[in-house]
Formats: C-alpha cells, structure tokens, sequence
C-alpha cells in the first residue's frame, strides 16, 4: 500500500485530502463528520471580527450538463456568519479530539495590522497547526475591502503575509486569487510577505445562469443577483495551469503549494500533484457528494501509485512540472495523426462532421457494405485532437506519433520564425 | 427485447402497454443520443424524421420544437411513437446499439415530443396561401390522412371519403388498443383536421356510395387510400363454422368497445403482428388459453422478435411449424383445428404429414388481408395491390394511390405515412402543372 502520508509547511496530516476553507467547514459537527469520513485535514471556514456577517437566501448557482451532472458551481456566501468565539472554542475542542489531522484555521480582515494580529493571536490559543489568510474570497467582502480586494493588490498581500507572519508561531498559507492578470504577481508578493505556502486557487468572479424567467442572475435573491465565486469541475483546468506556473517560476518555485479547483476523484488530486502542489483541498465535490467521496479518492489514488510503483506522494509531486514549457519550446517537427479503430467504430460520424466543417477536412466517409468506414486522410491531418475529442468511444480514435524523420527544433530554431534567435 | 420485460400485463384491455416517458426519463435519455451526423437512425425511418435533431430539442428543454421537428416529416408521429416496430427500424440502427446493446429509446422519445406538442393545443402548422385547386382521397386512414395534411399544407383543398364512421383506418379499427390507449387516434385526427381545409365525408364507399369517374371529374386530382379491406380467407375445410373469425374484424370489436368476454381456448392463426395484438388481447378478454400457431418458424414469422417476447410474456402460448388443415366442429361450431406439422428441409418448408389437433372454442384468423379490387374501376393490379409509378400515380392520369393498398414497402402505418406525404408532393406537381 502506498503512504499517502502528506505534509505542507511543516503541517502533517494521514493524506493529501483537505476540505477547503467553504460552507462544509463552518462548524464543529460538519468538521468532525468529515474527520470521522476520513479527510487528512481541513481548512476551517473563514473568521472574522465579530460582528458575524450575515448570509442571504439563497447562495448557490450551478452549471449542470444535460444529466444534471455539476459541471460548475457558483456560491455567493460569505465568510462564517457565527460568532468567532463560538468558532474558536469549537476549534479547540476539534482539535483537541483530532490530534493527527490537519487542522488549519482561514481568516479575513481589513487592511489594518491590528485586525489581523488580533485575529491570529486568538487563533494560536486553539492549537490549530496553521491559518490560511483568505485574500481570494471575490463577492461581498471585496465590497467592505477584504478578501479579492486585497488579494488583487500584491502590496496587499506581501504586507498582510507579513503582518501575520510576524505574530504568529504558526505556518502561513496564503490563498490566492484567480482574479488577478498573473498569478506569480500575488505569489511573489507572498514570498516576500514570508507565506509558508500558498493554496489556490479561490473561486473564480461568475455568474453562474441567466434566470429567463425572472431576467436575473442566479442565485437570485429577491429578483436580483450578483457575480459569485465559481467552482467545480469547471474551474480545474484553470487552476492547473495557475499551479504550473507557479511551480516553474525561479521565485516561487520553493513555495509549497496546496492546490485547489475542481478536484472531484483521485486523478484530479493527481493531476495536481504532478504539477507540483504537496496537497489538494476540495470543496464541491463534498457539497454534491457528502464527504464519504473522500473514501474512494483515497482508495483510487493509493491503488494507482501502487500499480505505478510510486510508495510515497514525493515520488511523483512534482513528476509533470518539467514537461510544462512555454509555447515556443515545443518541438515543431513532431506531428501526430488520427489513427481510427475500424473495429470499435460505432459509425457515429462525429469525427467526420468535426474534422470537415472546424477542422482540416481530413476524415472521408466511404460507403462500405451498408455501414460508412471514416478513414483520415493522412496528408490532411495536423494531429489537432479534435477528433479524438468528439468520438464517443474510448479508445477508438488514437493520436500515433509519425517518424518523419525530422530532428526536434523549436519555434526559436525554426527559420519560419520571423524573429527567430540565432541558431541553436 | 430490453424494453419487454419493464411491464407487467395490462391491467385491462386499455391500459398503455409502453406508459409515456416521465421528464426525468426524457431528460436522461435523450442525452444518450450522440446527435450522430447523417446517422442510420434516420435512413431507418420511412419518413426520415430528423432523429438527433427532435432528440436534441428535447435535451436542450424545447419539447414543442422536437415535436414540430418529428410532424414536419411524419404528421402521424404520435401513433408512430406508439405502434413502431422501432426494433427493426430506428432504433434497430442506433450506434449505441453496438457495444451498448441498448438504443436510445427513440421511440418514446418521440412520444414523450408529440405527446407535449399536442397538449399544448391549437396545430403548430400553417397552411400555404390558397392553390384553388381541390382533391379527393379516398379513406382516412394514415396514408389519407397524412396525404390530406402535406396537401393541405401546401394550399389545396381536401375532401377525404371515408367508407367507416370515423377516421383513423387502421389506426381506429386495427391496432391493438393497449397501443392506441386514450382514443389516441381520434385525438391524433383531430390534432392533424386542426390545420384546415381538409373535410372528412363518412359513410362513403368506392363502388357503392362513390365513383371514381365522377371524384376524377370533379377534383384536380383524386388519391386512393383504401388499405386492404379483405380479409384472406384460411381457405380450408370448416372455415365457415361460427367460432372462426377474423382478427381484425376481432380487434375492431375490442377497438369499438362491443367485444364480448372470452370463456375457453383461443388458437391465432397467424404469424404477424396482428396476430399477436388478437392473441394478447384475447388474454386480457378472458381467455382461458391462447395459442398462436403459425406454419413455418419463429424466424419467419412477420412479428417482430419484440412482439413475440411481448405475446409470450403475456402468457401466449407460441406454436410454431403448425399449418392448417381442417377446422372441425359440432352443430356448426368450432370444437378444434387440425394442423400438419411442418419442417424446413434444404430451405423448403414441407409437411411431415404428423398432424395435430389443439381443441379451441375461437379461432382469429390473421393470415393477411387483401384488396378490395372490384370497386377500383379498372386500375391495373399486380400481385394484389394498385400498381403506381414512382411518382405514386396509377394508370390512369390524375388517380394517385398510397398506403397498404400499393406495394411500397413495409406494410406499416410509418410506411403509409411517408406513401401520403410523397404523393402528396407529387400530386402538389402534378395540379400546378
């Protein structure tokens, strides 16, 4: 059996899956539900000063395929609507039963010293293993200059990191938000700050549907609506990216790295991993599913690594990040065709349709004994993958790599390139 | 066969033998289907309704739209859905067949489409401006009604003849009412006369109360939809004894609310699908036991393998390889059939001269129907049916005809449909001219 266990910022937990810093993390029943489900760790529902905000009906929209699958998710809630001693107190108790779980505490205030400072120093009493300043959250408190709007400003963020920083014995997990034009801004502004690590990325700004009926945004609340945070399985290509790029950055490069964004299943969390983050934290597949899903994300994930002969999570994190480059480090010689299993075809003629009205016109039909064959035309095929895309099939269309013979060079090599470097 | 065993029984002769699809079902079904270019599933059809496009509808939340999108090639769509042998069409051809074994259930799709189109009311089509010209038809079944539709459609005033009080053909008369449950084909005729101009005359029949000289005369062109109103004799000793009957003529009973319960056996000579709606219906009347003999295999036998599991999950007793031989009775009623057991040798079906005797107190025969060929006034016939061009014209210049009394396929109702709507199309050429 593989070791899952996972460790961040000197943060130690029994695997890689924390629940993200969201409604399922409000509360002491919730938090001990998701321990006893078997989660490594979670991140407590953002604190404040009291007073509590106040949360509105209702607070949820969602993006759904044809079977009503969530594909994305949209929340406009905002941070714990409890009391922070309440929260406090359940912290303590929480963590005094739980022991070898991961228990970090998120946090939010104004851009003052003294709020933060004040905020943290009554964190540490609970004996929780971290806090998680939440710079990401993208409605409601952006408006009152917290969470986004702090999180967008990278002087914000390295002075907040360092406020905190400075008065606590605690690590620091700084999450970022995807609402800004580069990540690594942000990022670097963490490091300077002294951030532990950083998680992200926080939900995204969204409307997540049009009400026709009512003309409204959703979630609507009293016939209007207001741009929310979007998450779920939507969101997980763009925090991939954000990870990477974090992670082959020269300056952030040392930062761990908690991921987060869409992570439903084990190959997900995977995903994350090999692009560098040291643990993922999920939140919509919890909300959908109930936080047993955390049993076969566990399960899948161990069962992979061992069929891949990896024995702990440090034997792949990390495994992708260098073969994620820049566009113009790709190989411009390689080329790839469509290859179509004639046996597996279902004679559904998505390929054709794709490849001749969007793509290269490379995919003919021909007639053959009442059934149609598709067949690529090799000369005509660029190896886009559209093809392999559309074919409900697994398996059927294939991408084989073509021996052309030529040798690897680079857009920067390549004498196409108006403004190509001097020869390699 | 999946879709076989989900019911039970009808509970009465009336009960719907496939219940309509909820939206939930609907909602998940439809987004089985792949939206297959140019797919098979159409090509299938007779009508050619656009499937993955009406299906597409349905996934997106536009019912109407994928009701409009079936009627616009298939006008009789909602008994379509019902009465289909979708397994050897539509659905016989659907990718998700191949490594699924299991179709998109077109089929009720389609139902579930045209079901919520017509509820909404009123007829989401629209006549083109008036041609003045005028045409007959003569029956109301769904080759007439279907013809009356497309031509009205396009401008021309209809007047159907119809030999019966009420519309619908077979479709009224002929199917088995666990398929047509609710007065579907009523409620269909009337959806479909909902467009305008087309008039529906009762109680006229060729050669009787009509002339085909004098609808020649008086129209720009007349279209012959009579179907096949003979039934085929079994031809044998005893044939004429009280206690033998014809299954259709069994079936428009039941249809018409004036059949009589059933006490004792039943043997259903027949291998098609009206013998297996006489079969199955004769249970739900009472019947003590029912046999359906036919005299060559299950192979052969017209009703589809879907319609067979259906008859032997209703208790119908299947025999196969039984010819007829002799009927006998007592005091001029039916007491038992003598059949000749019958095996296929080197692709020739014989006689092994072993004969059987299954006692029955009622026999259905459903070995065929044939043209009523003496009122057609002349019009070449060949192999028991009006001989049309392919332009569905007969002989005689401005005399259309279509449905089960041609030879154009199938004999299906989703075949006479199509026959209607293409003569129609050609008949719309034809008075422009």
């Amino acid at each position: 059996m593989a070791d899952l266990r996972s460790s961040i910022a000197g943060i130690t937990a029994p695997n890689p899956f924390w629940l993200a810093s969201a409604p399922p993390t409000d509360k002491a029943y919730n938090v001990r539900r998701a321990f006893q489900a078997g989660w490594g760790g979670v991140v407590w529902k953002t604190l404040g000063e009291d007073p509590a905000v106040v949360n509105v009906s209702s607070r949820y929209g969602a993006l759904l395929d044809a079977n009503r699958q969530l594909l994305g998710f949209n929340n406009i809630e905002l941070i714990t609507d409890r009391p922070l001693d309440l929260n406090l107190q359940e912290i303590t108790e929480v963590k005094r039963d739980w022991p070898d779980r991961a228990l970090v505490v998120s946090l939010m205030a104004r851009m003052e010293e003294a709020a933060w400072v004040g905020l943290v120093k009554r964190i540490e009493e609970t004996g929780a293993d971290g806090v998680e300043l939440n710079l990401g959250c993208p409605h409601g408190m952006c408006e009152r200059g917290m969470g986004s709007a702090i999180g967008q400003v990278p002087e914000l963020v390295e002075q907040v990191t360092r406020w905190v920083k400075g008065a606590t014995r605690m690590p620091v997990i700084v999450k970022l938000t995807p609402n800004i034009t580069n990540i690594l801004w942000s990022a670097e502004a963490a490091k300077r700050g002294g951030a532990n690590a950083v998680s992200l990325i926080n939900t995204i700004n969204s409307i997540a549907t049009v009400d026709l009926d009512l003309m409204a945004p959703t979630p609507t609340v009293d016939g209007k609506g207001t741009h929310g945070g979007y998450c779920g399985p939507a969101v997980k290509p763009i925090a991939l990216n954000m990870v990477a790029e974090i992670g082959r950055n020269h300056v952030t490069a040392d930062v761990p790295l908690s991921g987060i964004g869409g992570i439903g299943n084990w190959r997900d969390a995977a995903e994350f991993l090999a692009l560098g983050a040291v643990n993922v934290q999920v939140c919509t597949a919890a909300m959908v599913h109930g936080f047993r899903i955390v049993g076969p994300m566990i399960d899948g994930l161990s069962q992979w690594m061992d069929d891949k002969g990896y024995r702990r999570l440090d034997d792949f994190i990390g495994a992708a990040l260098g073969n994620v480059v820049d566009w113009n480090s790709l190989n411009m010689n390689f080329s790839a065709k469509a290859v179509i299993d004639q046996d597996l075809c279902i004679d559904c003629g998505r390929c054709h349709i794709a490849c001749e009205d969007t793509s290269h016109q490379a995919i003919r039909v021909v007639a053959e004994g009442g059934k149609r064959r598709f067949e690529v035309i090799d000369q005509e095929c660029v190896g886009c993958n559209l093809c392999f895309h559309v074919c409900p099939v697994p398996r059927c269309i294939t991408m084989r790599s073509e021996d052309n013979g030529l040798p690897a060079m680079t857009w920067t090599q390549d004498p196409r390139n108006p403004l190509r470097a001097a020869s390699a | 066969m999946n879709a076989v065993a989900h019911q039970s029984a009808p509970q009465s002769l009336n009960a719907d033998l496939t219940p309509p699809l909820s939206a939930l079902q609907a909602m998940v079904e439809s987004a089985r289907c792949l939206y297959c270019f140019e797919p098979a599933c159409v090509s299938a059809c007779p009508t050619g309704i656009d499937i993955p496009g009406f299906i597409r509808r349905i996934a997106d939340g536009n019912v109407a739209g994928a009701g409009r999108t079936i009627l616009s090639e298939n006008i009789l769509g909602g008994t379509c859905a019902r009465v289909c042998p979708t397994e050897i069409l539509c659905q016989q051809a659907c990718v998700r067949n191949t490594g699924e074994e299991r179709p998109v259930a077109i089929g009720r799709l389609q139902r579930f489409a045209t079901d919520a189109l017509m509820g909404k009311g009123g007829h989401p089509f629209i006549r083109a401006a008036e041609s003045g010209k005028a045409v007959a038809i003569v029956g109301a079944g769904p080759a007439g009604l279907a013809c009356a539709h497309r031509l009205s459609l396009l401008g021309h005033r209809v007047d159907i003849f119809e030999a019966r009080p009420k519309p619908g053909g077979l479709s009224e008369y002929g199917l088995a009412a666990y398929k047509m449950a609710d007065d579907f084909a009523q409620r269909e005729t009337s959806f479909i006369l909902a467009l305008g101009g087309i008039a529906v005359h009762y109680g006229r029949t060729l050669g009787e109360t009509l002339d085909l000289d004098a609808l020649s005369a008086d129209y720009n062109a007349v279209f012959l939809a009579v179907g096949l109103g003979n039934p085929r004799p079994l031809g044998i000793a005893g044939d004429d004894l009280a206690g033998v009957e014809d299954a259709l003529a069994f079936i428009e009973k039941i249809r018409q609310g004036v059949a009589a319960p059933i006490l004792g056996r039943v043997i259903v000579i027949g291998g098609g699908n009206t013998a297996v709606d006489a079969a199955i219906q004769a249970l739900c009347l009472g019947a003590g036991e029912v046999v359906m003999a036919y005299r060559r295999g299950a192979a052969q036998m017209g009703a589809t393998a879907w319609e067979q599991q259906l008859a032997l999950t209703r208790g119908v007793i299947i025999k196969p390889w039984l010819a007829p031989k002799r009927i006998v009775g007592e005091d001029g009623r039916v007491e038992a059939v003598q059949f000749e057991r019958t095996i296929l040798a080197d692709g020739v079906f014989l006689s092994t001269g072993e004969v059987i005797e299954v006692p029955a107190d009622l026999v259905l025969t459903a070995i065929g129907q044939g043209l009523r060929a003496d009122d057609l006034a002349g019009l070449a016939i060949d192999g028991g049916r009006i001989v049309v061009d392919n332009r569905y014209q007969t002989g005689r210049p401005g005399v259309f005809a279509g449905g089960d009394c041609i030879k154009s396929g199938l004999d299906l109702t989703v075949q006479a449909v199509e026959d209607g709507k293409r003569a129609a199309q050609a008949i719309d050429r034809f008075i422009r001219n």
